[in-house]
């Protein structure tokens, strides 16, 4: 039962992955980003992390892709170059490079197979808000600090970016 | 029902999945014009990874007995959500900045470095 909603939800993301790339319309690309999100956040669920589909729906779809979709409407971005447009050897080589990734991924994905088939989950609560929000308030301290600094000059960053300094303010 | 029943789902399967949506989010940094394109692959890319993370820490948990690896593979995609936050933040604002200097998000555009 579990394998088939696995299935079903990879089925979907690379479903939408494909239409986040491919069609011209910016729009459509986000609202396709939203669904593939919402799968892998099911496929996180079915991998027993709880915390990790939460805060891939809210943090992600809720906030990070609003961001993009503020961005589009802002800038009135209507259809723009199609898939693929451009000089036609870069696009040949970047097919071939990426098919390349994907074949050698997959292979060594294959070669990791036959050491465990199906894999045992382990402690039932390792995955809920509890011991990540212990973890990261006490072995990650540091790195759990660093983010906020690092997220305080992302917004920083962003502000000062987006402020016009056509005469007066910087 | 035993833990081997609740979750039968290989982890490889997993890592399967990343592999193809890594694939297909280079594709679309490589082959897109438009920067919004490009940035929505490079999510594509992220997530990719942090399903590999995903795929790595559900199988840690498993044979190895310790749940601080599991732990650990899951405070990597926590941070790694909060970088790309970031990172949208920061980048989106650029695209701002060119569309006021160019008219226009097309990456082939923002071809002079400097204002």
């Amino acid at each position: 039962m579990v394998t088939y909603v696995f299935l079903a939800a990879a089925a979907l993301a690379v479903i939408f992955a494909i239409l986040t790339v491919v069609p011209r319309n910016p729009m459509t690309n986000v609202l396709s980003l939203v669904v593939l999100f919402f799968a892998m956040a099911a496929i996180f669920a079915i991998l027993g992390m709880d915390f990790l589909a939460a805060i891939q729906v809210i943090v992600y779809s809720g906030a990070t892709l609003v961001l993009f979709l503020f961005v589009i409407m802002l800038l009135n971005i209507r259809k723009v170059e199609p898939f693929g447009s451009g000089r036609r050897w870069q696009a040949f080589i970047g097919t071939l490079v990426t098919a390349g990734i994907g074949a050698m991924i997959l292979v060594i994905a294959g070669l990791l197979l036959p050491e465990h088939g199906a894999v045992l989950p382990g402690v039932a609560e390792v995955g809920t808000a509890i011991p990540i929000g212990r973890a990261l308030l006490s072995t990650h301290l540091f790195a759990f600090e660093f983010i906020t600094l690092l997220l305080v000059a992302a917004i920083v960053g962003a502000v000062y970016l987006g402020s016009r300094d056509d005469n007066d303010s910087g | 029902m035993t833990p081997a029943e609740m979750v039968p789902v290989p982890y490889t399967w997993v890592l399967a999945l990343s592999a193809v949506l890594f694939a297909i989010g280079a594709v679309g940094v490589l082959l897109r014009r438009n920067g919004i394109a490009i940035f929505l692959s490079l999510e594509i890319m992220l997530n990719s990874a942090n399903l590999a993370f995903a795929a790595f820490a559900y199988r840690f948990a498993a044979g190895h007995a310790t749940a601080a690896a599991a732990l650990d593979g899951q405070i990597f995609v926590f941070f790694i959500i909060a970088v790309a936050a970031a990172e949208a933040a920061v980048g989106l604002a650029l695209f701002i900045v060119l569309h006021r200097l160019k008219d226009s998000i097309d990456v082939d555009r923002a071809n002079i470095l400097r204002w």
